[in-house]
């Protein structure tokens, strides 16, 4: 298999570029594997992040043949013999295939992904929660932070102000949290500019997500909470603010 | 060592040509526009209907050239594909329903979306004398 892999070194590089390895690859290969090979016998300058190769930890994210991607969940003979590997899209290249996170690392923490109680917690004993319960935000909890589905926004490409889809999926699974009481507290962050009425609904997030969480679907469900919020405070609704 | 982050350059006007996906994106909020001059001709044809029988046959008769027949036919098939058919879709995800511990299946939703279309439809047809 042929690896184009982009390149920058921000000591000597004015922009990216792409070098090309030769890869000896075995047929139930990722793509990670084939990244690791040449790393390990052909160039060991390449920089990228891995850790788990086992869709737990989120940092081999990359664009693979332009598509947001897990590299570990990637494997060779689903993808023709060329294949372009390039860091993840939107975001600043650090050096090779590693970018910047800063940014939604920041976002992350700005939409309260904790547990928010007003009432004292429970004394001495563990907090109920039905199944049910736990189904209706279960799915949010799946996302490992791969920040594929930043990669794939174009509104966060087009504006890094946007929230965007990881944090505000995270935000709406604390929100869903029968044992949790920050909703209020969450939804102007959430509902101001930045955050669920920037989405436009493109939708690629949830289609590139390697763990088949569905930030649209938190996006799209948090717009209704935020319209319903407004008019029942317009109206005057007691529980205006829940 | 420096730290010197490249900024890749994006396209204000051009980004969504990077992908299908997002020219499907863009087809499906393009259709606005032909919603747009859908509701202008509909005002239009209201106010001459509410006008006289004279303008409203008018009307009705500046409608049927090739090039109107041609739009509304495009119309038709932008409301279908990117409108209806795209939107039917993505119901479930703002609209979850939860019977108990379980997640109502999507396809319940989407479905309950085209009998109501249908039902409406077939009102509308009724109620209009063409059934």
């Amino acid at each position: 298999m042929e690896l184009e892999v982009m390149r920058y070194d921000p000591e000597k590089d004015d922009a990216p570029w792409f070098q090309s390895y030769s890869v000896p690859c075995e047929e139930d290969w990722a793509i990670l594997d084939a990244i690791n090979y040449v790393k390990e016998n052909i160039d060991t300058t390449l920089s990228y992040r891995w850790s788990c190769h086992m869709m737990v930890c989120g940092s081999c994210g990359m664009m693979v043949n332009g598509e947001p991607s897990l590299t570990c969940k990637t494997f060779i003979r689903s993808l023709p013999d060329k294949v372009r590997i390039e860091p993840l899209e939107n975001f600043p290249i650090e050096r090779d295939l590693v970018v910047v996170l800063d940014d939604v690392m920041q976002k992350l923490h700005k939409v309260q992904p904790y547990i928010i109680r007003k009432d004292d917690p429970p004394e001495n004993e563990e907090y109920q929660q039905s199944r049910g319960a736990l189904a209706k935000f279960k799915q949010y909890t799946m996302c490992i932070n791969c920040m594929c589905c930043y990669s794939a926004c174009p509104q966060y490409g087009l504006s890094n102000d946007f929230i965007g889809p990881a944090a505000l999926a995270l935000a709406h699974r604390y929100n869903l949290d029968s044992r949790d009481q920050g909703k209020s507290q969450r939804l102007d962050i959430l509902a101001d500019h930045d955050g669920v009425w920037d989405c436009s609904f493109v939708g690629a997030c949830s289609e590139v997500c390697p763990k088949d969480v569905d930030p649209a679907a938190a996006i799209q469900q948090m717009k209704i909470d935020g319209a319903m919020e407004f008019w029942k405070q317009k109206l005057g609704f007691p529980g205006g603010k829940s | 060592m420096s730290r010197q982050p490249y900024v890749r350059p994006l396209s204000k006007t051009t980004w969504y040509m990077r992908n299908g996906r997002y020219k499907r994106y863009m087809l499906r909020e393009v259709t606005c526009i032909l919603v747009a001059i859908y509701c202008f001709i509909s005002i239009v044809g209201l106010a001459a209907l509410a006008d006289s029988p004279e303008r409203w046959a008018e009307f009705l008769a500046e409608f049927t050239g090739p090039g109107w027949v041609v739009f509304h036919a495009l119309s038709l098939v932008f409301y279908l594909f990117f409108m209806t058919f795209d939107w039917f879709k993505l119901a479930p995800k703002a609209m979850p329903l939860q019977l108990g511990d379980q997640k109502l299946p999507d396809q319940f939703i989407v479905i309950g979306h085209y009998v109501a279309w249908i039902v409406v439809t077939l009102a509308i047809f009724w109620l209009t004398g063409v059934i």
